[in-house]
């Protein structure tokens, strides 16, 4: 699963199989809520491709609105809260 | 920047990333306690943001290419802002897809860092764990959110 096996059979690609992309494919479906519990051989390689983007573009907006929240959060914060967030570190 | 024992236990990675991402914050706190002008909100958002994203690839360490990717970019920026963008536009090759995914590949390829050096092997298992990696990412920052709103 590591990146380095996969960069060493780079050069020309031709031992990558099909399979081996379908495997993948399989194991990204797994991840997206959207098309979690579909039969795999219901959802097309396009199809998961195209709701992956869709939820990595989801994640990063909701990192957006979080970092904007906690912008906006850090002004108000008092000692106190600082102390509970601080305390957070601990556990 | 290595990181030592990384695994690829994301539990771990969670940990790590909370505590470097909430040391980070406690520091925007201490450093800027009364600045609460729009202007300094959207700032400081904008620091908030490149702070999740450098603390979750420092947490995942050097082994993932799209972590790598991240570090370069971050490190780059740091220090010599522009110059990075021009850098990175050359010798980017797109590799290995088959056709009629490819365009989705592609997009796919925009989204995940590093992307659009790897091949299609590499790009569906470096975006399975940088999803993993950021869904952990978004709940640690929602937890946080929600203790500060306490």
């Amino acid at each position: 699963m590591s990146s380095r096996r996969s960069r060493s059979r780079q050069p020309g690609g031709s031992r990558i199989t099909d399979d081996q992309i379908n495997d993948l494919v399989s194991k990204l479906q797994q991840l997206l809520p959207e098309i979690r519990d579909r039969r795999s051989d219901k959802v097309s390689a396009a199809n998961v491709l195209q709701e992956t983007c869709n939820y990595i573009r989801n994640l990063h907006r909701e990192v957006d609105d979080l970092s904007e929240r906690l912008s906006g959060l850090l002004a108000t914060t008092d000692t106190a809260q600082a102390a509970i967030i601080r305390s957070l570190l601990m556990q | 920047m290595t990181q030592k024992g990384v695994t690829l236990n994301t539990n771990s990675h969670k940990i790590k990333f909370a505590r470097s991402f909430i040391r980070t914050l406690l520091k925007m706190r201490k450093n800027a306690p009364s600045s609460s002008s729009i202007e300094e909100i959207r700032k400081r958002s904008q620091r908030i943001k490149i702070a999740a994203y450098s603390s979750i690839a420092h947490a995942v360490g050097s082994r993932r290419a799209w972590s790598r990717a991240i570090l370069f970019k971050l490190r780059n920026r740091a220090r010599h802002h522009g110059m990075m963008r021009r850098r990175s536009m050359k010798k980017r090759v797109v590799k290995n897809d088959p056709p009629g995914d490819q365009s989705k590949a592609n997009k796919l390829r925009q989204l995940v860092p590093g992307g659009k050096a790897m091949d299609m092997c590499s790009l569906l298992e470096e975006t399975a764990h940088y999803i993993r990696c950021l869904s952990t990412q978004v709940k640690v920052m929602q937890t946080i959110a929600d203790h500060f709103s306490k």
